[in-house]
């Protein structure tokens, strides 16, 4: 790891005037941030530590919606009642990241701007466009099990590992974010960027910008909602595919439906082509065939991920059979 | 009151669990330094710059150390049987003393600083340059060049019984199967971890090693000094499993890195540098053919295998070792191939050899048993030698009926429908498979004294390191049944080799090779109470001690002299030679297992195991338990998920790591029932055989075969992962 000044800061205020200084970062919970730094793909000159601002409250708002801070950690905000009963697919996606120790110490806010596992992102020595831009892509042609076949460019096939964002994805989530510029508020569907041509661009976030809240509008639906994520081990792993999925069926037939997937895109993926498929069909395996074909359809795989496609349109068919059949996880 | 089987508690449990233990890089010795180590990322070729400015000028920074200036370091000896300790050097690069790099990930800075953060803070800004030379790393690419492993004293590359091939073409029925495996990662849970420290030509060093007196010879060598100059602590190790049986560039590089500054330096690896600087299991291409007649009855039995060495060391892997004792196939052929890679050397990883060729061959037998339509025990059974099925020797020991037989019961394995995909429960499918497990069983000289106190306590002295298998408390057992003291009378010291020499952890031998010299130094203790008792008179040992007016007794077994170590080996050669000859010598058992995969996400999750083992006379159940328990899951890890990945293009290892090198966690992990046979082995000591390897053999293949009877999906590519059952 290399040498850092270290700031602590007592409010936003505070936290947004000491990230003005060149090669400044926030800390929150320190759980990916931390380890980059050990691999050297991070060297923050400053760190600026948020954890003690006071961004820890889940209010729930009048509209039905709720606001989560952007400090408020994993664990406590996955043990929610509130989160339990209205989204929960929310805090299944969460149950399934990473481990409880983690959980404990990772925020909302942070876990939106998890880096991806890419091995070739993580190693200096090999090339990298998303951590030396123009380095070339040391994933194609190499070890790419763990990369995405949707929204992928010949630059960069990393994913997003973030669970939770799948989640918040689904929920059509906004992100409020300050600055010495005041504040703004993005769909979460902006917030994350495709590679295209610079991988190294991961969101809009301006560097000098502090997430201070997540707020979650109603979503009725919701309610029959839940989080699948596939793995080779049973915990502790990256998904290869996860789904998240929330339906509501009426006579049989698909009135509402909400579909995002994890593991592979390069952003969390909200499926609005197999959406818009589904919607108004009859809810059988077929129909959630369909619209998963139609979603995937779009997939570019490498001999690594080709697996991915297959696996991602079962796990959507399982997925959605499951919330038909109300069956348990 | 025998306590040998009891299962006692571990001695050192408590000073481990609350933390009094001290491990290599816990010696805080005044005036410690810290290092850190730079790894070149080039398969091959020459440095051509290097640049430390930038490195030096962090603060707190002693020394830079690269082959411009370092301290000269002899190279590592030349192998010679004579010498066992020749045996022990992980590669045979001398580290610092040339520009060249043999591999990737091979040391080529190393830098001394006050603190363990500077070190590494200032070997992060070295910058190197290099000339790079063609190099071989594709083991894929490289397969079809490899050539027959040369023999050696204690395997031939090559055996043969009858015509193989002729009685496979032959054969009513057959299969005929390529199977492929990964390199592996031990993992252990302490990274290597060495604290050295010079007095003028005097050097101590606190190793994470299962080879004290290896090291202790090697280091002598390399650093010019005579041996009795050189003191290796490890009296206790966090894990080892093969990778800390040889001299890997840390342990080198600390003490070189102490000789240079002047101070005690602590070099722990970062997990990346375990991976980097220490070799793993190799990767390996195995083809196993069977022939048989319809009713089973094995006619030809062929296992081929390749896997690699480094170019500048490793060790060639026994793949085939136990195919040539399991089944009493009339013609048999088994070879072992070898290419040599530009890659960090590979070396010794839980029962190497064994635990991914008894995935072959034992899910070879599966799929035989599939196409005879018979059961895959009877068809075992069928096939159960009575002598060595090669050359017609004894087996000393063998009882896999009797574990077949046990298992089976326990496990329920009549409740199996044999169809594959016929068994579900909800979601999942259900399969249930077997396969038997094997490793073979030796001893190696070994030097112990016991002290009998007029107290009525025994000292027990020998110098092995605690790995976490349990040979103090083990030992203290042997000594208090042998001497017919109370287990709490007993002491044992260990993990120095200023101790009498012991062999080192390897070849699941260690237990038996002490309670050898252990029984022989308690019968001498004996005869000379005895013999007092004869003179002086007396009743029990306390009595006749005072009476005699003895402090105590001592008796030792093998001597460290020069000449008493060199005679120790010719005798344990000898010795060696001759059990070969008269018998086949192994534990044995066998796995079952019973998995569920996810119709839908292919997603495999062992449910149940139970293994029963063949291990001779038990010494303590509750460490045995544990020891095997191990070993299935580290097997389990081995089928399911674990892979170094060593990308083809650069030689680099990729997953350094255990966020992306998977191993099990707990939920992968269902309840195991381990069970032992617990009959004596008539040639070991009390009858005992090792235990630390046998665990993890046929556990792959027992996955393997449970998921094809889940799924009808045969996969014979480890490790097993949800894409290829999908």
């Amino acid at each position: 790891m290399r040498s850092f000044s270290y700031v602590s800061a007592p409010d936003v205020e505070s936290a947004l005037t000491a990230i003005a200084s060149e090669g400044a970062k926030f800390l929150g919970g320190g759980t990916n941030l931390v380890d980059l730094m050990r691999e050297r793909i991070e060297q923050p000159e400053t760190i600026v530590d948020i954890s003690r601002l006071p961004l820890t409250e889940i209010e729930e708002l009048p509209d039905g919606g709720v606001r989560i801070g952007a400090l408020v950690r994993n664990s406590h905000l996955a043990a929610h009642r509130v989160i339990r009963v209205r989204y929960p697919v929310l805090a299944q996606a969460i149950l399934h990241g990473a481990s409880a120790q983690l959980r404990n110490m990772a925020t909302v806010g942070g876990n939106l701007l998890q880096r991806t596992r890419c091995l070739y992102f993580y190693d200096e020595a090999a090339p990298c466009n998303k951590r030396v831009p123009g380095s070339g892509c040391g994933a194609l042609g190499g070890f790419a099990r763990n990369t995405a076949i949707l929204g992928t460019s010949e630059h960069c096939v990393a994913t997003h590992p973030s669970d939770m964002a799948v989640a918040l994805t689904l929920l059509d989530a906004t992100i409020e974010v300050e600055s010495s510029r005041g504040t703004r508020r993005i769909p979460i569907a902006d917030f994350h960027c495709l590679p295209g041509e610079t991988p190294d661009v991961e969101t809009v976030l301006a560097a000098d910008e502090l997430i201070t809240a997540v707020e979650l509008p109603p979503v009725p639906v919701a309610r029959n909602s839940r989080y699948r994520k596939v793995r080779d081990r049973a915990s502790y792993a990256f998904a290869l595919v996860s789904v998240a999925a929330a339906l509501e069926v009426e006579d049989g037939v698909v009135r509402t439906v909400r579909l995002a997937l994890g593991g592979v895109g390069t952003k969390p993926w909200r499926a609005r082509e197999a959406e818009r498929v589904l919607t108004g069909t009859p809810a059988t395996a077929d129909s959630f065939r369909q619209a998963a074909d139609a979603e995937l359809a779009a997939a570019v795989t490498l001999p690594d991920n080709a697996f991915k496609t297959g696996l991602a349109q079962r796990t959507i068919v399982a997925t959605l059979r499951q919330l038909t059949e109300g069956s348990p996880a | 009151m025998t306590v040998v089987g009891a299962p006692i508690d571990r001695v050192d449990g408590k000073a481990k669990t609350t933390g009094a233990a001290r491990f290599a890089a816990e010696y805080a010795l005044p005036g410690l330094a810290h290092a850190a180590l730079v790894y070149a990322n080039i398969a091959r070729g020459r440095i051509t710059a290097l640049d430390t400015t930038a490195a030096r000028a962090v603060p707190g920074v002693l020394a830079v150390l690269t082959h411009q200036n370092s301290p000269t370091v002899k190279p590592a000896p030349k192998v010679s049987m004579l010498n066992l300790s020749t045996l022990v050097s992980g590669t045979q690069v001398n580290y610092l003393q040339t520009d060249e790099v043999h591999f990737d990930g091979q040391p080529i800075a190393v830098v001394v600083a006050e603190t363990s953060a500077s070190a590494k803070e200032a070997a992060s800004l070295i910058r190197t340059e290099y000339a790079a030379m063609e190099s071989t790393v594709d083991f894929a690419a490289a397969e079809p060049d490899a050539k027959v492993q040369p023999n050696n004293p204690l395997m031939r590359g090559e055996e043969k019984k009858g015509d193989a091939e002729k009685a496979l073409s032959e054969a009513d029925v057959t299969v005929d199967l390529r199977f492929t495996t990964p390199p592996h990662a031990h993992n252990a849970l302490e990274p290597h971890s060495t604290t050295a420290v010079w007095e003028g030509d005097h050097l101590t060093v606190y190793d994470a090693t299962q080879s004290i007196d290896w090291v202790r010879s090697h280091l002598a060598v390399r650093f010019a000094v005579p041996t009795g100059n050189v003191r290796v602590l490890a009296p206790f190790v966090g894990g080892g499993f093969g990778g800390k049986g040889s001299v890997w560039a840390g342990t080198l590089l600390a003490a070189l890195a102490a000789r240079a500054t002047g101070r005690p330096v602590r070099l722990m690896l970062t997990r990346e540098g375990v991976y980097r600087t220490v070799g793993g299991r190799t990767a390996s291409t195995q083809r196993v053919a069977l022939g048989a007649d319809r009713d089973g009855k094995l006619r030809a039995l062929i296992h081929a295998s390749v896997a690699r060495t480094g170019r500048v060391g490793g060790m060639p892997e026994q793949i085939t070792s136990q195919s040539r004792h399991l089944y009493d196939a009339e013609h048999i052929l088994v070879r072992q191939s070898l290419v040599e890679l530009d890659l960090l050397p590979n070396t010794f990883m839980r029962a190497p050899g064994e635990s991914i060729g008894t995935f072959a061959v034992e899910a070879a037998i599966d799929e035989l048993a599939a196409e005879l339509g018979m059961d895959p025990i009877a068809l075992r059974m069928r096939n159960e030698p009575a002598v060595n099925p090669m050359d017609g020797k004894k087996f000393a020991h063998r009882m896999l009926r009797e574990a077949y037989t046990l298992g089976a019961e326990k496990f329920g394995w009549h409740e199996r429908t044999p169809e594959p995909g016929s068994m579900r429960d909800g979601r999942w499918l259900v399969g249930m498979g077997v396969a038997s497990a094997y490793h073979p069983a030796n001893r190696f000289a070994a030097n112990v004294t016991v002290r009998l106190s007029a107290d009525g306590t025994v000292l027990v002295r020998c110098g092995f390191q605690e790995m976490g298998m349990g040979g103090a408390t083990a030992q203290a057992q042997i000594a208090a049944d042998a001497l017919g003291v109370p287990f709490e009378a007993v002491r044992v010291e260990y993990g120095d080799s200023e101790l009498p020499m012991s062999p080192g952890a390897g070849g699941s031998m260690q237990t038996a090779s002490i309670a050898n010299s252990l029984l022989e130094a308690c019968e001498k203790v004996k005869h000379s109470v005895q013999a007092l008792a004869k003179r002086t008179g007396g009743e029990g040992y306390e009595d006749i001690l005072r009476r005699a007016n003895v402090p105590h007794i001592e008796a030792a077994v093998g001597s460290d002299t020069r000449f008493g170590r060199i005679a120790g080996q010719a005798r344990f050669m000898t010795n060696f030679l001759l059990e070969q000859r008269r018998w086949v010598k192994a534990a044995a058992g066998v796995q079952f297992c019973e998995v569920r995969v996810d119709r839908d996400t292919g997603e495999i999750r062992v449910s149940r195991w139970l293994g029963v083992f063949d291990i001779g006379t038990v010494i303590n159940h509750k460490m045995a338990s544990s020891q095997l328990r191990g070993g299935i899951v580290m097997g389990l890890g081995m089928a399911l998920s674990e892979e170094t990945l060593i990308d083809p293009r650069t030689g680099r290892i990729m997953n350094p790591s255990l966020a992306e090198y998977h191993v099990p966690v707990h939920a992968d992990i269902p309840p195991i029932d381990v069970s032992f046979l617990d009959d004596p082995d008539p040639t070991m000591p009390l009858g005992l055989l090792g235990a630390g390897e046998l665990g993890i053999t046929g556990v792959a293949a027992a996955v393997a075969n449970a998921i094809h009877h889940a799924t009808g999906n045969r996969v014979r590519e480890l490790p097993i992962t949800l894409d290829k059952v999908l």
